[in-house]
C-alpha cells in the first residue's frame, strides 16, 4: 500500500529540485530543463491523486499536459536557436537589452 | 512488493534528478534527466496509468528530450563554453533555501501524517481512459491540438533567417 503522502512529498521533492535547477543555472538550457523536471512533478501528483480518489481526471490531465509541454519545448527552443544565432552565447544574463 | 518498488523508484528518480541539476554539461543532465524520468513513468504505472506511463517513457525521454540533445549537438555546445558556475555568494542562500524544503520533505516521508490515506490497488485499463479523453473532454483535446499548431508556428517564425542588419 502507497501512502497519498508519500506520492505528494515525492512530488513535492521533485518540483523543488527542478526550482532549484531554473534558479541556479544561467545557462537557456538548463533553466528549460528545470522547467521540464517541475512540470514531471505537477504530473506525479495528478497521476497519484487520480489513484487515490479512483477518477480517470488526473490522468487525462497528464496527457494533455504531455501534449501541451511538446509544445512549449518546440517554441522555447526554437528560441534558443534564435538566440544563439543573435549572439552565439546560450547564457541568459547576456540578453539583458529590449532593443540589441 | 509494489511498495517496496515504489519507493525505491522515488528515491532513484529523485538521484538522477539530482545530478542532472548539478551537472554542467547539458548534455550529462539530459542524460541523468532521461534515468529520472524512466523512473517517474515505472511510478506511474504502479500507481495504475499504464498508458500515462508509456507516454512518458515515448513522449518525454522518447521525443523531448531527444530534442533537448538534437538542439545541444546542433549548436555544438561544448563543455568549454559553458559558464562558470557562480560562486559561493550566489549559490550559498538559494542551497540553503533548497537543502531546507527537501529535508522537510524528506522528514514528511518519514513521519507521514496523512499514514491512514492508503492508494488502494488501481489499475485504469488504456481503453477507458481513451473514452473519457474522446467523449468528455473531446473539446480540451481539440484546444491542444490548436495549441500544437500555433506552436509550429510560432516555431517556424523563429526559425526564419535574420534581417542582415540585426546579424551580428
Amino acid at each position: 500500500m502507497i501512502s497519498f503522502g508519500h506520492a505528494l512529498a515525492f512530488a513535492g521533492a521533485l518540483f523543488v529540485l527542478g526550482l532549484t535547477c531554473v534558479l541556479l543555472h544561467r545557462q537557456i538550457l538548463m533553466i528549460l530543463i528545470g522547467v521540464e523536471i517541475m512540470l514531471n512533478g505537477a504530473s506525479l501528483v495528478f497521476v497519484a491523486a487520480s489513484a487515490y480518489w479512483r477518477q480517470v481526471d488526473g490522468q487525462v490531465f497528464v496527457i494533455l499536459l504531455m501534449a501541451i509541454t511538446a509544445a512549449e519545448v518546440a517554441v522555447a527552443l526554437a528560441m534558443v536557436v534564435y538566440l544563439w544565432r543573435r549572439k552565439r552565447t546560450l547564457v541568459a544574463d547576456e540578453f539583458n537589452r529590449m532593443r540589441g | 512488493m509494489a511498495t517496496v518498488l515504489f519507493y525505491i523508484l522515488g528515491f532513484t528518480m529523485l538521484a538522477a534528478t539530482l545530478l542532472c541539476i548539478t551537472r554542467r554539461n547539458p548534455v550529462h543532465a539530459v542524460i541523468y534527466l532521461v534515468a529520472g524520468l524512466f523512473a517517474l513513468a515505472l511510478m506511474f504505472y504502479l500507481l495504475g496509468a499504464p498508458l500515462v506511463a508509456a507516454w512518458q517513457v515515448i513522449v518525454y525521454a522518447g521525443a523531448i528530450m531527444v530534442l533537448f540533445l538534437f538542439i545541444i549537438m546542433m549548436l555544438g555546445l561544448a563543455p568549454q563554453d559553458v559558464p562558470e558556475g557562480p560562486g559561493w555568494q550566489r549559490w550559498g542562500p538559494l542551497a540553503l533555501l533548497s537543502s531546507s524544503i527537501m529535508i522537510c520533505t524528506l522528514l514528511l516521508i518519514f513521519q507521514d501524517p496523512m499514514a491512514g490515506q492508503q492508494i488502494d490497488d488501481f489499475y485504469l485499463a488504456p481503453q477507458v481512459l481513451g473514452e473519457a479523453l474522446f467523449s468528455r473532454y473531446a473539446l480540451a483535446v481539440e484546444i491542444v491540438s490548436f495549441q500544437l499548431l500555433f506552436a509550429t508556428i510560432g516555431a517556424y517564425m523563429l526559425g526564419r533567417p535574420l534581417p542582415k542588419d540585426e546579424d551580428q
